[in-house]
């Protein structure tokens, strides 16, 4: 009986509700946590799996030496590679395409890479406005490579004592 | 404005000029603030939930409102193939025609009203229950089982609360011995301890709790439940006319916070005896009841339907009878005058 009178006086006087709105004013006060993409951005972990990018050696050489073991490891497919047998009897690649709308950017392959060539750099904002513009060919990923250079060497030197 | 347009036109289209013009005014500000409550409303939930809500389009996301209608207006409407079409564009406009006649009888400030009409309030809830049929037809009119579960939904509920509603307003229409609701706003002169929120302090919360219900709004939305059934009655509705029920759902909040502080919260009144009345009071008034609004939809959870049925009957509907008693019984003692 009393706890009947107790519950009764509770509900009619609202206290479960206004407890509950007193909660969501003080939320109407506090700090908001939105970031204003464009302006603001999130920090990036030096991991960060972004776009791909081909490296190249200081003195201008590719770093591929086309052992396809990217190609072997990708659980999407994405990647297409085709070797030659270049003037110097060393072994290049002739075609190497990574299809960015089948990969899935789990990284395997820049796990893979001995040579570290085929890394993939900080970028996440890029796009394609055709068919085909997201499928990147060679010369696409050597020049991510060669633009994003600096950031993609300090960001492997960071990493490298825990590879 | 009659006087000033009898001089240049003939008398009979004088008046009807002057109060085609009337409703223009009244009109065109209820729209604007139709669409700014939107803003108002996804501002206030977005501070709720540590957001900060629209603020891209034009200074601070003002300019939201318009886009999102411009948007909505170059939308196709889509006229489901079963559906009957007569009554599915009926729907809209039976939904927001009396969401707007409503406001003829409003008393903005003193004299500041569009038909001084003595049984103003009882036009106000025939009006206000007409709207229904737009939901209950929406839903028959789209041939889809989760509009029709929509609408039967929102009609019972409706009649539920309309019933705690009307009894809620009979405590006003005693202490104030009027149905005029200028003269209820009149009732209430002289500062904030005459308001009728003070002596029917629980009709005044059972009055904006069926409110809230009237209006479908949360946590009384289960004529919507997204959860449930998608969207409720206007599942099939896109476009301007899905835009009809939007403005009609929004100007009905704010018809029912301007009830609320008529009947209340001594409308255009000064809440301070060395402040002037006027309509500024009115409208800061309604903001902060329409805050509430918003404030409970970001706060409740939707209702389930038979505890919306049983707080309706079982508990509305008790109460307000008790104390309309209660108040009939006091205004025989010597307490009368705190109760009028």
């Amino acid at each position: 009986m009393k706890n009947f009178i107790f519950n009764t006086v509770k509900s009619l006087t609202l206290h479960e509700l206004l407890r509950g709105m007193s909660l969501t004013l003080r939320y109407f006060f506090s700090k908001k946590i939105t970031i204003q993409y464009p302006e603001q951005k999130t920090p990036q972990s030096p991991r960060f799996r972004g776009l791909h990018a081909l490296r190249r050696y200081p003195n201008g050489e590719e770093r591929c030496i086309a052992c396809k073991l990217c190609e072997a490891v990708c659980p999407a497919m994405a990647i297409t590679i085709e070797s030659e047998q270049r003037e110097d009897n060393t072994r290049r690649t002739t075609r190497y395409d990574i299809d960015l709308t089948k990969c899935i950017f789990c990284g395997f392959c820049e796990e893979s890479c001995p040579v570290d060539s085929i890394v993939e750099t900080r970028q996440f904002e890029y796009h394609g406005e055709e068919r085909g513009d997201l499928l990147y060919t060679k010369e696409m990923l050597l020049e991510v490579g060669k633009k994003y250079e600096k950031q993609i060497a300090k960001d492997r030197k960071q990493e490298s004592k825990f590879r | 404005m009659e006087e000033f347009l009898k001089q240049y036109l003939d008398p009979n289209f004088a008046i009807t000029f002057s109060y085609l013009i009337k409703i223009f005014c009244i009109v065109i500000p209820v729209m604007i603030s139709v669409a700014y409550l939107t803003y108002f409303e996804r501002r206030v939930i977005g501070f709720m939930q540590s957001r900060i809500g629209p603020n891209r389009v034009g200074f601070f996301g003002l300019l939201q409102p318009i886009a999102d209608a411009l948007k909505l207006l170059f939308k196709e409407i889509i006229l489901p193939e079963k559906s009957n079409n007569f009554l599915f564009f009926l729907a809209p406009l039976l939904s927001i025609a009396p969401a707007l006649a409503a406001w003829a009888v409003i008393p903005f400030d003193f004299e500041m009203v569009l038909a001084d009409i003595n049984a103003g309030l009882l036009y106000v809830l025939a009006m206000t229950s007409i709207a229904v049929y737009g939901v209950i037809i929406a839903g028959w009119a789209s041939n889809s089982k989760y509009a029709f579960l929509g609408s039967l939904r929102s009609a019972a509920q409706i009649v539920s609360y309309e019933i705690a509603m009307g009894f809620s307003l009979v405590g006003v229409l005693m202490c104030a011995n009027s149905l005029n609701l200028g003269e209820i706003v009149m009732a209430q002169q002289g500062g904030i301890s005459q308001w009728y929120c003070w002596p029917l302090f629980p009709l005044f919360i059972i009055y904006f709790i069926s409110a809230v219900a009237e209006t479908n709004r949360a946590p009384f939305d289960v004529a919507e439940g997204e959860s449930e059934i998608v969207a409720g009655f206007h599942v099939e509705y896109s476009g301007m006319a899905f835009a009809l029920f939007f403005l009609a759902e929004y100007a009905n909040m704010i018809l029912v916070s301007i009830l609320a502080v008529i009947m209340f919260l001594g409308g255009w009144m000064s809440p301070f005896s060395f402040m002037s009345d006027g309509i500024f009071w009115l409208l800061a008034k309604v903001v902060f009841v329409l805050f509430f609004f918003l404030w409970f939809r970001a706060t409740f959870p939707r209702y389930r339907y038979d505890q919306i049925m049983r707080l309706g009957w079982k508990v509305f509907i008790p109460l307000t009878l008790i104390w309309i008693v209660f108040i009939g019984a006091m205004m025989q003692t010597d307490y009368a005058e705190y109760f009028h």
